[in-house]
């Protein structure tokens, strides 16, 4: 099988027409979002060229702290973006639910996934360390977003059943069990909708790309099914874990409900 | 059964002190805004006094595990939420939540007889209109067969005859049973005629506290 075609910079470039087709078609409509599009589109690509450069280094010259140092800044940009997204204010124990959910469920996802499935040598190897991290935390930063909110609106419309619940002699845990489960449900349902559509509708990302360089197909769909269940995996993990904390920080410690 | 020592909460109360016998019916009364529902609700557990304490059967309140008080003492509040399902789902709710065996059909249909509410099991709940409700959810924490109710206005969606017949419905069992009852009410006459004891509340402080010796003792 041949390998991938070289693009040139200046290839890259003529691929800035599409840019200039969106430009031109929202100019027409008379739609305001240029300068969005334009600075998300330069960002964008220093974006890449940096961390291209930055991921030729580390490849070339692999070391398990720099690998370590790299999965701690994609997990604290994750979390800051969590943070940042969230309309409304999360409170102070709620965003460490969200740290400690998001730290636990996708590194130990990470680490099985890495050491146990693909076993990967040296154990450190940031060219699969790197990019099987960023879909794991991406995708569970997804999750923890949906379910954060999907919590919160729970236990606010909600707070009259709980209330309820708690009179009736219901421990917290209980009280709050189908606010608890549709949010399991909310934030997980957009990766299995994801997996029900893969290979039909769509070809995912990592397969494109392991096939556009030359891998065999079957190679890059045994890694791409795994890499689902790893992302299920990671998802359903910080998820339950920031769900089974997340529920508490409403509750005081004589499981009395908070008054917001 | 619950003594207050010096119970202040937030802004809304201030109680130097207060005594609630046991196997009475105490009845609160007093304005709206008065502090009548904040008491229940402490007494509850619900919320705690910001200062002072509450003690229940000798033991400080704040020592006691919160579920395991709300399983003895049951309240039931002026607007009771209603869950999803049936009839039956409601009234079983308390008795699910607290892991205990499910009454029979006959029970469940006992139990609408007592509160006045000639319903299928089967109907769904959220229909009723919201007398209706106020009685399915006083059949349900009268399933929990607990020693102390609460009462936050049992009857304020009902009309005057249906109250009267549940107010006397409930005063029949808590004396036949031994039990203990605090009730909010708006009603003197209601509050005249049932209680053991009535306390007046105002602006979160007591007035009066005085035993009713009119009521049916």
């Amino acid at each position: 099988m041949k390998g991938i075609i070289d693009l040139t910079a200046s290839q890259v470039v003529l691929a800035y027409l599409f840019v200039i087709i969106v430009l031109v078609i929202i100019r027409i409509r008379g739609i305001n979002r240029e300068k969005e599009i334009l600075i998300s589109s330069f960002r964008m690509t220093l974006q890449l060229i940096l961390t291209g450069y930055i991921l030729v280094y580390v490849f070339r010259y692999p070391n398990p702290f720099i690998t370590g140092g790299i999965i701690i800044l994609m997990e604290a940009f994750s979390i800051y973006t969590i943070f940042r997204k969230f309309k409304g204010k999360l409170s102070a124990p709620l965003k460490k639910v969200v740290v400690i959910s998001m730290s636990i469920g996708t590194l130990s996802c990470l680490l099985y996934f890495l050491l146990v499935i693909v076993r990967i040598t040296p154990w450190y190897n940031p060219q699969y360390f790197v990019p099987i991290a960023g879909m794991l935390v991406g995708n569970s930063m997804t999750g923890i977003s949906l379910g954060i909110r999907s919590l919160i609106e729970g236990m606010t419309t909600q707070k009259a059943l709980v209330e309820e619940a708690l009179i009736l002699g219901a421990t917290p845990q209980v009280a709050t069990r189908n606010i608890i489960n549709s949010t399991f449900d909310a934030a997980i349902l957009p990766t299995i909708q994801s997996m029900v559509g893969m290979g039909i509708v769509f070809l995912p990302g990592m397969m494109t790309g392991q096939i556009l360089s030359g891998t065999s197909p079957t190679t890059a769909i045994a890694y791409q099914i795994a890499i689902m269940f790893g992302i299920l995996g990671a998802v359903a993990l910080t998820v339950i874990i920031m769900l089974q904390l997340g529920y508490r920080t409403f509750f005081n410690k004589e499981d009395q409900l908070y008054e917001v | 059964m619950f003594e207050f020592y010096d119970v202040k909460y937030k802004d809304v109360l201030d109680l130097p002190k207060l005594e609630i016998e046991q196997e009475e019916i105490t009845t609160l009364v007093g304005a709206s805004g008065s502090g009548k529902t904040t008491i229940l609700r402490m007494l509850n557990k619900l919320i705690s006094p910001t200062q002072g304490r509450i003690i229940f059967n000798g033991t400080d309140l704040r020592q006691i595990n919160s579920v395991a008080h709300r399983r003895t003492v049951s309240m039931l509040s002026q607007s009771p939420a209603i869950f999803e399902g049936s009839i039956r789902d409601n009234l079983n709710a308390g008795l699910r939540f607290q892991e205990r065996e499910l009454p029979s059909d006959k029970e469940l249909n006992h139990i609408l007889e007592q509160v006045k509410l000639s319903k299928s099991l089967e109907n769904s709940a959220n229909t009723l209109s919201g007398g209706e409700k106020q009685r399915l959810a006083l059949g349900r924490i009268l399933l929990l067969n607990s020693k102390v109710y609460l009462l936050d206005e049992p009857s304020s969606a009902l009309d005057d005859e249906t109250e009267e017949m549940i107010i006397q419905m409930l005063t029949e069992h808590v004396k036949r049973e031994k039990k203990t009852i605090v009730m909010v009410t708006h009603s003197k006459a209601i509050a005249e005629k049932y209680s053991d004891t009535i306390i007046e509340i105002s602006k979160g402080r007591c007035l009066t506290r005085r035993c009713n010796d009119e009521g049916n003792n």
